[in-house]
């Protein structure tokens, strides 16, 4: 079971990592919910791995897992749950307000360059990378 | 008096539910809520400074749960100190939001300020360490919604960046307070730091492991080297009250590193004692001298003060990283000062942004702003103020720190690096101060309609610590070398919260 239980958090966070690594927006957002899960699965883990034991004290039967991974887990997921819905709505709200879904945005803003006149050069170049 | 730890807990709390219940009655209920909670989360938080001044650390047990088990709040000098530090910007902060109609931009504000300060309150107070995860989670969320606040492309794709790292930054969190508690057993700091000390060699490299590991976090938060990129994007498109308001938030990561590496990797750590120096040193060196070229190159002058601010986050690690009483003591007057310098330029930049209309603070010519003669002399102030030149507080910080240094073996690195960043710094304040208040275009087309400065209290106020930090220097020297020859005995802490007893409930009954 310990081979198993590893194993699932090393692929969830490697494939968290690399997902988080992307450039568009949807595939950060899935690689941070894994990162998320693997952070969960490692909580839990660290009240030591035991099976059919209960987490309250129980006379008749001869030991008890561990309760606070437990309770550190439940916190830590309604936090990333939270917090996954949050960047979940704001990557919505920047791609429908930077017209695409890469994570900096690709072409700048009218209101961002320094130089209030663009060259055309840049331009067309921006509005070809709309377009594709 | 037993209550006390909780109060600037309870408070923003309970302000933010009620403004957020306020809502139907209009904003102006809602300012008056927010306003007077702010001025009395100031008196309450100087009065626990004073308390906190006579007496040992003072300790709150949520729950009356006996330390190792329940989660403590620990009120001691710094986090009192912190907690004013705290309670001052955000009263400055709120005025000038106020005055500049800020909260009127969205749905709110006040709401996710009263939060904003519960969390930061806190991560200050807190002596566990998993709470302290859970009031970063706070403020993280509430910042994120300040961040935002108001809207439009530049902040979304700021606040994507923001928001990212810092999840990352929980998610390492986690990972290292779940290998702390794999390996020791408990999540109370002081609990902890006894057992560290106690720890077998076998296990000491999970342990390390996992310090670095909060490190790196605590990094992300204060913006250190590596993982400093989000910082100027973020602070320079966001509103000047919120970016104001968030130069006590690079802070709460220093305050982190102090409190939880300053008590698991102290002297009493055995092998483990101090794993964390030698990387802060060295980063924050390099971090101060990146922060100064981005000072250089920056295109606006929001963006200029962001790397200011990471550049005065630098020498305050540099200065913790120097690992002695006196140093701390010289970091600590240099936090009060880059705070609030800081947040003064933040203010600044909002009146230089609206009086240069099109061209709002980018390093361009562009015609005069109105009242460029006030506003400019204002700049010279601060910029003189956060360089370092004499007379200001920013010399005296600086000086107490190089001071500090001397004995330090790698003192010449530290000299080299602050001297040479302070003087990139002052090359680049004099050609933005010029570019904006010199290098102007004949005035035929106004920019825009002079408008009063609105929000001038705040200003004031803030910059004025620029000067009071001179006269009132030795009190002021004097209260932070209390607070850090306290925070070198770590004895007192520990004592405190392990030896701490529970009230007796007579209403409590044990279940046979």
């Amino acid at each position: 079971m310990e081979i198993l239980f590893a194993l699932s958090i090393a692929v969830m966070t490697a494939a968290g990592v690399f997902l988080t690594l992307r450039a568009r927006t949807f595939p950060v957002v899935l690689g941070l919910s894994l990162l998320a899960y693997a952070v969960n699965l490692f909580l839990f883990a660290m009240g030591r791995l035991q099976v059919g034991l209960p987490s309250v004290i129980n006379p008749v039967q001869g030991g008890y897992s561990d309760p606070l991974p437990q309770a550190l887990v439940l916190t830590a997921i309604v936090i990333a749950f939270g917090m996954t819905a949050f960047l979940i709505v704001l990557a919505l709200k920047a791609k429908a307000e930077l017209g695409n879904d890469h994570v900096d945005g690709l072409h700048q803003a009218q209101d961002e360059m320094a130089d209030p006149n663009p060259s055309p050069r840049a331009s067309s170049k921006a509005k070809r990378e709309i377009q594709s | 008096m037993m209550h006390l730890p909780f109060l600037p807990l309870i408070l923003p709390l309970l302000a933010g539910i009620l403004i957020l219940l306020l809502k139907p009655f209009g904003l102006a209920a809602q300012r008056w809520i927010s306003f007077v909670s702010v001025l009395v989360l100031l008196g309450l938080n100087l009065w626990l400074l004073n308390f906190s001044l006579e007496v040992n650390p003072q300790i709150y047990a949520l729950g009356n749960w006996q330390a190792p088990f329940g989660i403590v709040l620990v009120l001691d000098q710094l986090s009192a100190f912190m907690l004013v530090i705290t309670a001052l910007l955000a009263s400055a902060a709120l005025w000038f939001a106020l005055r500049q109609n800020t909260d009127r931009l969205g749905a709110h504000f006040h709401v996710l300020f009263q939060i904003q300060l519960f969390g930061i309150n806190g991560a200050f107070l807190t002596g566990d360490l998993f709470n302290l995860f859970v009031f970063f989670e706070v403020l993280l969320l509430a910042s994120y919604g300040l961040l935002l606040h108001g809207g439009g492309r530049l902040k979304t794709r700021a606040g994507l960046h923001y928001v990212a790292i810092n999840l990352i930054g929980s998610t390492l969190f986690l990972f290292a307070v779940g290998a702390l508690y794999g390996i020791l057993g408990t999540l109370n700091m002081a609990d902890l730091a006894v057992r560290i000390a106690q720890l077998p060699a076998s296990e000491q490299g999970v342990v390390a492991a996992a310090g670095l590991m909060l490190f790196v976090v605590f990094a992300i938060k204060a913006a250190l080297f590596p993982v400093y990129l989000w910082l100027p994007n973020a602070y320079s498109q966001t509103t000047a009250a919120v970016a104001a308001l968030f130069a006590i938030m690079t802070k709460v990561g220093i305050y982190a590193i102090l409190r939880v590496h300053g008590l698991l990797f102290g002297e009493q750590a055995g092998a483990l004692a101090g794993i964390h120096l030698d990387w802060l040193l060295w980063l924050s060196l390099i971090s101060m001298l990146m922060a100064a070229l981005g000072v250089v190159a920056a295109k606006a002058l929001r963006q200029q003060i962001a790397y200011l601010v990471l550049a005065s986050v630098a020498t305050l690690m540099a200065a913790i990283a120097i690992n002695s009483p006196n140093a701390l003591a010289a970091g600590l007057f240099y936090l009060i000062h880059s705070t609030f310098i800081a947040a003064g330029l933040f203010l600044l930049a909002q009146w230089i942004t609206q009086g240069r209309g099109a061209t709002a603070d980018h390093f361009i010519s562009a015609p005069a702003m109105p009242k460029a003669i006030l506003i400019g002399s204002v700049f010279v102030f601060a910029a003189l103020a956060i360089s370092g030149m004499p007379p200001l507080s920013g010399f005296m910080g600086k000086f107490l720190i190089l001071q500090a240094a001397l004995l330090h073996p790698q003192a010449a690195w530290i000299f080299s690096a602050i001297l040479v960043s302070s003087l990139l710094i002052i090359i680049a304040l004099a050609r933005s101060g010029s570019l904006l208040f010199y290098n102007v275009q004949p005035a035929e087309s106004r920019a825009s309609e002079p408008q009063p400065l609105a929000g001038a209290n705040a200003v004031l106020l803030l910059l004025a610590s620029g000067l009071l930090l001179v006269i009132f220097a030795q009190p002021i020297f004097d209260l932070t070398e209390l607070i850090a020859n306290q925070l070198y005995q770590p004895q007192l802490y520990l004592r405190t919260v392990l030896e701490f007893a529970p009230l007796a409930n007579p209403y409590k009954e044990l279940v046979p």
